[in-house]
């Protein structure tokens, strides 16, 4: 199951499976190579001070996996209370990240479909994470960058008690 | 000489590999003649194995490989072009080569009759020479061979036995024995990789022209010839990829705590043959993860074997006449933590030379011998690695050190004045100082001491200095062995668990009730602890966590160390200590500052392990308070910290926080007197006091009072106690001195805070009280 990224180039090229999932009624999408596996709920340490769209870490294993709420990551409302969010693994730039999503979807086939860039209606912090987006028959599969959506960039904490 | 001994072991084992993968090149390059790839390829191994005997000085074996150089060089350049000839002439060097080490091997040295050089590079001047009719190339010599396949071949049949200890060197080799009686030699699986090399030559269809210079072995100097299969170097060791010493060392970690989680539940259950099962599994895990710890373990002795050559580069260039003594080469640590020691390492011995010793007409003017020491030491000591660079040079100047701080904006003169010589001496690791006066080509190259520390600092280690003036310096180097299992206690805070790492931490208080109210006490909002006499500054877990706060009545405070600075984490409460294995946190976490990475817990949660440094940081306790309660740390600049004050009602004094060592309150009935001097009992002594009022020619407030507030001063190893009306406010500022209301005990007057304040001349007051502290 663990497999690694391959290079973008090549990945945009050849990826025609992607893992589907849903956040807030959207349909995104990650290439199947990418995803290293898909847990449901998993228990996880939260990290004070961290930045908000991290939720906390979870121990896959001896490994320590970054959960990253999509939701807050793009800016979307919050889940409901009482909802309990999936797990999307991947590696990403050697570490091991977890992207929290509404519910999964199926692997999905879209060859013969163009990728095309991600309309640039779409709110700006959606966009950033965006490889493209694939107009299917009956949806519109946002395909995620699992990288740029793992990048999430903490400041430094300053407390500054006795400034 | 075991040093050496060392180093040859490793270019054995490394020419031996070189070697197996030459004659894989060899065999491709025949199906593939003139391929520039290969060739390069067989060159560098050859120029590699060439650079290093000439280093060690063997010097048959760097002629041969030489012009085995040269007619490789030309090969690959396309002046020569591969034919049959070539490629006979260069597989019968490389295995003349071979024989060359093995003869190394055995006798520390490439001379010897049994193997015989020259005829082989003659063959390979000859081709170099366009000649290729080359005498001797044709002319086959069953009988050599024979000899060489008899020799290796014989071995096979015999069963390879333990390693063999008494001597194996017949006396006309000439040099050191003794490190070869230890080392095993060549073995079965050794002879049988030449053996069908050999033998492959005259089972060639082709009659390919095999030439004379056969590496010829004598049996009866052979040491190996005797039948008893010894493990050659090459055997004895394997080369491991480092990526999967450090998964095994992840995976051991994991065993590590699966056991401790298993072991907590067996406590709990009453079954025995579970209990001695479980007792093996802890016993073997430990001693798995020992074993798995060592493999990445490697003797400092691989940075020290560089610093023969430096030094004596060094010494060189410098003038200097050094003898080097190194101690402890075989100290282990792990090789993460010995590959980032290098750089640090030879910083330090070059520091030690350009300013540590002298010129040897300036040692025998001062009656020292004109040869300087400079010793090299490592053991290990309470878990640590220790590694001292001391020299018997001139030592460190202090008042030149001082000095320079002051000149360089390090420090300002006034804080000069009050620090220890110790302290002083360790400027030198401060950013912005280095006191070469010109730039060498050796140190002061804008790399510094404090780089030097803060490599150090970034394994986990500490580096101090000690200097005697004329004497010498010792450097004194501390390192972790390991970073990936550390020891930490665990806190808890908010439900959750967090880990300290034990090497910052330096005591646990509880502070209760009653007590919690006299030693705890907020200055201008920052909360200080007085611990033994001293102003220790407090942070709260909760606080920089920003998770709610446990109110109680009793505080339980970690005091820490990072760095320069001391402070006191308090915490909801302490769990135990335990070894952790640490694990990196990701990038989304990492710019935080607070966590040095995370570890699982026996019941698999995950953990935060708290970077203290960074903590301290977050709060700016490097800045401030820290001063205060340390005393080590001087504030940057013109920067001070101040204690506010008023002498009497309304009449605002300040003093440098860094003269405070207390905050004390006696009871009026306490004062005592003798002769005209009040007195308090205190801490087993008696306490001089000062009212500060009278001193500074102001009037001392009325009123009756219950309580008197003492600022406690230690003036070097006597204390004596002002009486001030009471504390305002502990401020960090930039002061612009004023001459205005300059008075005795007065040095002046300063805005602080918007209030004109009185500077006290603490020096003044001291003296004026008569105390002749």
């Amino acid at each position: 199951m663990t497999t690694t990224a391959q290079p973008t180039l090549e990945r945009v090229q050849a990826a025609e499976q992607y893992c589907t999932f849903w956040v807030d009624g959207l349909f995104f999408g990650v290439a199947v190579m990418d995803v290293q596996e898909v847990l449901r709920y998993h228990d996880m340490t939260v990290v004070p001070r961290a930045p908000e769209s991290v939720h906390g870490l979870i121990n896959l294993r001896g490994q320590i996996v970054t959960a990253i709420d999509l939701r807050t990551r793009l800016g979307l409302p919050p889940r409901a209370p009482g909802e309990l969010p999936m797990n999307v693994v991947f590696r990403s730039r050697d570490e091991t990240v977890s992207l929290l999503v509404d519910d999964i979807g199926d692997v999905i086939d879209t060859s013969g479909h163009v990728l095309e860039p991600a309309p640039v209606t779409l709110p700006g912090a959606v966009r950033s994470v965006l490889h493209g987006v694939l107009p299917l028959p009956d949806s519109i599969l946002l395909v995620i960058d699992p990288d740029r959506a793992a990048d999430v960039v903490a400041e430094p904490v300053s407390i500054g008690g006795n400034q | 000489m075991s040093e050496d001994a060392e180093i040859v072991q490793e270019f054995l084992v490394e020419s031996h590999e070189n070697l197996d993968q030459l004659d894989r090149d060899l065999v491709e390059l025949e199906q593939s003649p003139g391929s520039r790839e290969l060739l390069s390829s067989i060159f560098r191994a050859i120029h590699t194995i060439k650079g290093t005997s000439g280093f060690l000085a063997f010097h048959r074996l760097e002629t041969l490989t030489h012009v085995g150089e040269n007619l490789l060089s030309r090969l690959r350049d396309g002046e020569l072009t591969m034919t049959e000839t070539t490629a006979e002439v260069l597989l019968r060097m490389v295995d003349t080569v071979r024989a060359l080490l093995d003869l190394i091997e055995s006798t520390m040295s490439d001379e010897g009759d049994s193997v015989d050089v020259e005829p082989v590079v003659e063959a390979i001047v000859a081709v170099l020479e366009g000649d290729e009719d080359v005498p001797g190339i044709t002319a086959h010599d069953p009988a050599a061979e024979v000899t060489l396949v008899h020799h290796d071949a014989e071995p096979v049949a015999e069963p390879v036995a333990e390693p063999v200890v008494e001597p194996v060197v017949e006396a006309d080799l000439p040099q050191a024995p003794q490190p070869v009686a230890t080392q095993p030699v060549a073995t079965q699986a050794e002879a049988a990789e030449v053996a069908p090399v050999a033998e492959a030559a005259p089972a060639d269809p082709v009659p390919a022209p095999v030439p004379v210079p056969v590496p010829v072995v004598d049996l009866d100097e052979d040491p190996a010839g005797e039948g008893n299969g010894r493990r050659s170097v090459v055997d004895s060791s394997v080369r491991v990829d480092v990526d999967l010493l450090d998964s095994l060392v992840q995976m051991v970690g994991e065993l590590v705590l699966t056991r401790n989680q298993i072991l907590q539940k067996v406590d709990s259950l009453a079954d025995s043959d579970l209990g001695r099962a479980t007792q093996r599994l802890n016993l073997v895990a430990s001693e798995l993860q020992e074993g798995v710890m060592k493999t990445r373990m490697q003797p400092i002795g691989q940075v020290w074997a560089k610093m023969p050559r430096i030094v004596r580069d060094l010494a060189h260039q410098l003038g200097r006449k050094v003898n080097l003594e190194m101690d402890g080469h075989d100290t282990e640590l792990d090789r993460s933590l010995l590959e980032a020691l290098k750089g640090p390492l030879t910083h330090l011995v070059r520091n030690a030379l350009d300013h540590g010793l002298e010129p040897p007409e300036d040692r025998v003017a001062r009656g020292k011998p004109a040869e300087g020491r400079l010793v090299l030491r490592a053991y290990h000591e309470s878990g640590q690695v220790v590694v001292e660079i001391s020299d018997d040079g001139r030592g460190i100047d202090i008042d030149r050190v001082g000095a320079i701080a002051v000149e360089r904006g390090v420090i300002s003169a006034d804080q000069l004045r009050r620090m220890e010589p110790r302290e002083i001496q360790s400027l030198i690791f401060r950013p912005g100082f280095s006191t070469a006066t010109e730039v060498t080509n050796v140190s002061g190259r804008g790399v510094g001491m404090d780089v030097v520390r803060t490599n150090i600092e970034r394994i986990g280690g500490s580096v101090d200095i000690s200097s005697q003036q004329g004497s010498g310096t010792t450097c004194r180097v501390r390192i972790p062995l390991t970073l990936a299992i550390i020891p930490a206690l665990l806190v808890g805070e908010a439900d959750e668990r967090y880990a300290i790492p034990q090497a910052n931490l330096v005591e646990l208080v509880r502070v209760d009730g009653e007590e919690r109210a006299r030693s705890v006490q907020t200055l201008a909002g920052a909360p200080v602890l007085r611990l033994r006499g001293h102003l220790l500054p407090l942070v709260s877990l909760a606080g920089a966590l920003d998770v709610e706060a446990d109110e109680s009545d009793s505080l339980t405070i970690v005091v820490l160390q990072a760095d320069d600075v001391r402070f006191g984490l308090t915490v909801r409460e302490v769990h135990d200590t335990q070894e952790i294995v640490v694990k990196p946190i990701g990038r989304q976490l990492k710019g935080l500052g607070i966590y040095a990475g995370a570890t699982i817990m026996g019941d698999g949660r995950v953990s935060l392990i708290l970077d203290v440094a960074g903590l301290a940081q977050a709060h700016g306790v490097d800045v401030t308070a820290a001063t205060a309660a340390t005393e080590a740390k001087t504030s940057s600049d013109d920067q001070a910290a101040l204690l506010v004050l008023e002498a009497s009602p309304g009449r605002r004094a300040a003093l440098p926080l860094k003269a405070i060592s207390r905050l004390e309150e006696f009871p009026v009935a306490a004062v005592e007197r003798t002769g005209v001097t009040e007195v308090v009992q205190y801490r087993d002594g008696i306490l001089p006091l000062v009212r500060l009022a009278p001193a500074i020619g102001l009037v001392e407030g009325g009123g009756e009072r219950e309580q008197l507030s003492v600022i406690v001063h230690e003036h070097g190893d006597r204390r004596i106690g002002i009486v001030i009306d009471r504390v305002l406010d502990v401020v960090e500022t930039t002061i612009t001195r004023s001459d205005v209301g300059r008075r005795p005990g007065v040095l002046g007057s300063a805005v602080v805070q918007e209030h004109v304040t009185d500077l006290v001349d603490l020096d003044a007051v001291v003296a004026m009280a008569g105390i002749g502290a």
